[in-house]
């Protein structure tokens, strides 16, 4: 049982939210996330979901916030962007390294300066070592679904690690798709109620979050490692366990499409990956093998999934819409540095595009291909990271 | 990897856990001086670390706890306390 | 209802901690635990206190404690708060205990909008002055003409050049039910103030000035004789603000001369005659403001 609604991505997080039904939700308004929080609001003025609403004054109290109410036992919720992320970046780290579950929209966003309001993925992207999972979406419907499978997830005993689901800003925030939204029900035999491992009780007194001298920090970040390692292995399982109750196939830690004969492939995260699927079916028809390899799970980091994707591929494009200054695109670091001593010769270019938010085109994409496809040729890569769509 | 000594580490503990002591911290002591004491219970009230307890049988020092800071002493308006150099922790 | 120094009960609910001898701060959150009773959270931060009471293997606390991270204190407590109230417990004391620096300045945000959002907790700012946790470097909260290891004084007279934040009266602006000065040397007074605080129907703020001996330069011994001073010259008067009504809790007869208290504290020590008289001007002034009906 479904309705079907034709919603954006923020609303379609929001309906998650109403679904999932977190007990605390502390929200600061930005651009572009802020109708996710408008759309919770709206919920609980409507009695459409009951759950304490702070409103706190900053990105950073909204998830100190959210830390003491999971302290007390308590489901929560909070949605950021860009700056908001940046301002939150001192509790990001406290969150995970006290292993506490929790889920957090990203409505993706570059970073200033200049001022930008529209999406790439600079935000999250420079947040990767903070000790989050972190799955990207590629449209509306996936960013419902993935809010749905990343509580699961970040609950799990063994991985007790908080989430963030990344939605390109405007391009899935704010552009209207068709959405299928299950009934409660469904949504309420996938996901259990929340089950603290820890939560404060004035009869058991705890000490949340002790400090530590040199022999005792290490175990407890190795232990994050764990509970990382442990989300590796579930992603996939949680990913088959919702396509069984909701009937949607869903991507699990990758998604490969038209990849097993391929001899070019695009690695793609976000709401570009549909463009390059149309342009992969485009090259095919003129001859060419071309594929598209979808990272949605960028921390924990699938390099074996994705190894053995790409292990035949004569070229790969690594697309980024985020920037590491002074060494290249950050996936295509990961990529590179998975492929590393576990394939044969290939020729790899790192494309950087969509900065900003300035669109990435079919024939952006199709440059991408034909830059791969002349550097297998010439057996040689000419510039290894370029940057696609400057103005001239 | 569930197995794991390591897995599932979160820096939560019950509280309290005190296996360290303070005592040899103190260079100084408190003595009380009995018979100047009216067991009034300032120095008690006044000891940052609360070592020091009103009993049936009269004041009594935590001596794992006391620092030695003097607070007591200095406080006490009957001059019932006074700090003596201390020889040796015990 | 605990209302004097002869009704506290005798257990401990921070005992053992690694403060140091004297340590004014350890002292105010002893009584005020001993206030609240056991069915209390406190939330604390980046501090002597946070250190010395969580830092394993010595967690001194009897009670749970939440560490918060140091910005972030208003909104951990809004949080926990909120959490409580979602699972039945309101009847539980949520208390931030905090340091002036965590308070005054990197907490000052979210404290005001915990204050604003009107939530029911105790925030207790345990004032010894400068940032003594990390070398007594100097906060909002450090008076003037004090000595810290950032205004070293020196050839260039860089001493703290600006008067302390009054805290008081920016708690009170946010028209939150009750705001109160404390002292560690006025027991009695600063119990009621806890039970006060306990019983306020939202927000409560109360700032416990906690003397520091190795901050402040004076004798582990003198920490509470140092406290008293503060209110005996005037420096620190012991007043509340109660649900609009401001009054002094203790007010002193004659007023001691400021050098008093400054002249025995080695933050001051260079000050000259001078400026101790400066100093003594000021808090006239604040004296006659206060004496003309005016408030935090």
């Amino acid at each position: 049982m479904f309705e079907r609604k034709f919603i954006n991505g923020n609303a379609a997080v929001a309906h998650a939210v109403r679904m999932i039904q977190p007990e605390v939700i502390a929200a600061y308004p930005i651009t572009p996330q802020s109708t996710i929080v408008e759309k919770v609001a709206e919920f609980i003025a409507q009695g459409e979901l009951d759950a304490e609403y702070i409103k706190v004054e900053s990105e950073h109290s909204a998830l100190a916030a959210c830390f003491g109410a999971v302290s007390a036992g308590c489901r929560v919720f909070t949605a950021t962007s860009s700056q908001g992320l940046a301002y939150m970046c001192e509790m990001l780290p406290y969150v995970s390294g006290n292993r506490m579950p929790m889920v957090m929209a990203v409505a993706n966003r570059g970073m200033a300066a200049p001022w930008t309001i529209w999406g790439d993925h600079q935000d999250s992207v420079s947040m990767r070592d903070q000790g989050w999972i972190q799955l990207y979406v590629e449209n509306a419907q996936e960013a419902f679904d993935t809010c749905l499978q990343a509580y699961l997830l970040s609950e799990d005993s063994a991985v007790r690690t908080p989430v963030m689901v990344c939605l390109d800003g405007f391009v899935v925030s704010h552009t209207d798709e068709l959405v299928e939204l299950p009934d409660l029900q469904a949504v309420q035999q996938f996901l259990p109620t929340y089950q603290p491992l820890y939560s404060i009780d004035p009869a058991t007194p705890f000490t949340f979050s002790i400090g530590v001298a040199p022999d005792r920090y290490m175990e407890y970040k190795y232990s994050q490692q764990l509970g990382m390692d442990a989300a590796l292995h579930l992603i996939p399982q949680i990913s088959a366990r919702f396509a069984a109750i909701f009937g949607r196939e869903q991507a699990g830690l990758i998604d490969a499409y038209r990849c097993a004969d391929a001899e070019y492939v695009l690695v793609t995260m976000g709401s570009v990956t549909g463009t390059a699927r149309v342009v992969a079916d485009k090259l095919r028809s003129s001859g060419l093998k071309t594929g598209v390899l979808k990272v949605r799970s960028f921390r924990p980091f699938p390099s074996k999934a994705l190894v053995e994707v790409l292990s035949q591929v004569k070229g790969i494009g690594i697309l980024d819409r985020n920037y590491s200054f002074g060494n290249q695109g950050a996936l295509g670091t990961e990529v590179k540095a998975a492929l590393a001593g576990n394939t044969a010769q290939q020729q790899i270019i790192n494309f950087i595009a969509g900065l900003g938010g300035r669109d990435i085109k079919p024939s952006d994409l199709e440059l991408m291909y034909q830059k791969i496809v002349q550097a297998v040729e010439l057996d040689t890569v000419a510039q290894p990271v370029e940057f696609i769509g400057l103005r001239g | 990897m569930p197995n794991s000594p390591h897995a599932n580490l979160a820096p939560h503990l019950k509280c309290p856990q005190r296996p360290l002591t303070t005592g040899s911290w103190r260079s100084m002591r408190p003595q009380v001086q009995v018979e100047k004491c009216n067991l009034c219970g300032l120095c008690d009230v006044l000891c940052p670390d609360g070592v020091i307890k009103l009993t049936a049988a009269g004041l009594t020092i935590d001596w794992d706890y006391c620092k030695g800071c003097g607070i007591c002493a200095t406080e006490c308006y009957r001059q019932a306390m006074v700090m003596v150099e201390e020889v040796a922790n015990v | 209802m605990i209302n004097s120094i002869k009704e506290l009960p005798a257990e401990e609910l921070v005992y053992g901690s690694m403060a140091c001898a004297g340590c004014g701060g350890n002292l105010a959150l002893r009584l005020a635990l001993k206030v609240l009773g056991k069915n209390t959270v406190v939330v604390t931060t980046a501090s002597c206190l946070m250190g010395v009471t969580t830092f394993y293997p010595q967690l001194a606390f009897g009670v749970t404690c939440v560490t918060s991270v140091f910005p972030g204190t208003g909104a951990v407590v809004s949080g926990v708060v909120a959490g409580l109230k979602r699972k039945g417990r309101e009847d539980v004391n949520v208390l931030g205990f905090v340091g002036d620096g965590g308070t005054v300045d990197i907490g000052l945000q979210a404290l005001s909008g915990a204050m604003e959002r009107g939530e029911k907790f105790i925030w207790l700012c345990y004032d010894n002055e400068a940032y003594m946790n990390t070398g007594t470097q100097r906060s909002g909260a450090t008076p003037y003409g004090a000595i810290t290891s950032t205004t070293p004084g020196g050839p260039n007279e860089m001493w703290e050049n600006r008067p302390k934040k009054d805290m008081l009266a920016i708690a009170v602006d946010h028209g939150i039910p009750y705001v109160a000065s404390a002292s560690i040397a006025y027991p009695d007074d600063y119990i009621k103030k806890i039970q006060k605080a306990m019983q306020a129907p939202g927000p409560a703020y109360i700032q416990v000035l906690a003397p520091c001996p190795p901050g402040w330069g004076h004798a582990t011994s003198q920490t509470v004789a140092m406290g008293r001073l503060a209110v005996q010259t005037g420096i620190w008067p012991l007043a509340e603000h109660e649900q609009g009504e401001f009054r002094f809790t203790h007010r002193p007869v004659n007023r001691k001369p400021v050098g008093e208290y400054l002249n025995q504290q080695g933050r001051f020590a260079h000050l000259s005659p001078e400026t101790v008289s400066a100093i003594q001007a000021d808090v006239d002034a604040k004296w006659d403001k206060f004496n003309s009906g005016c408030g935090f």
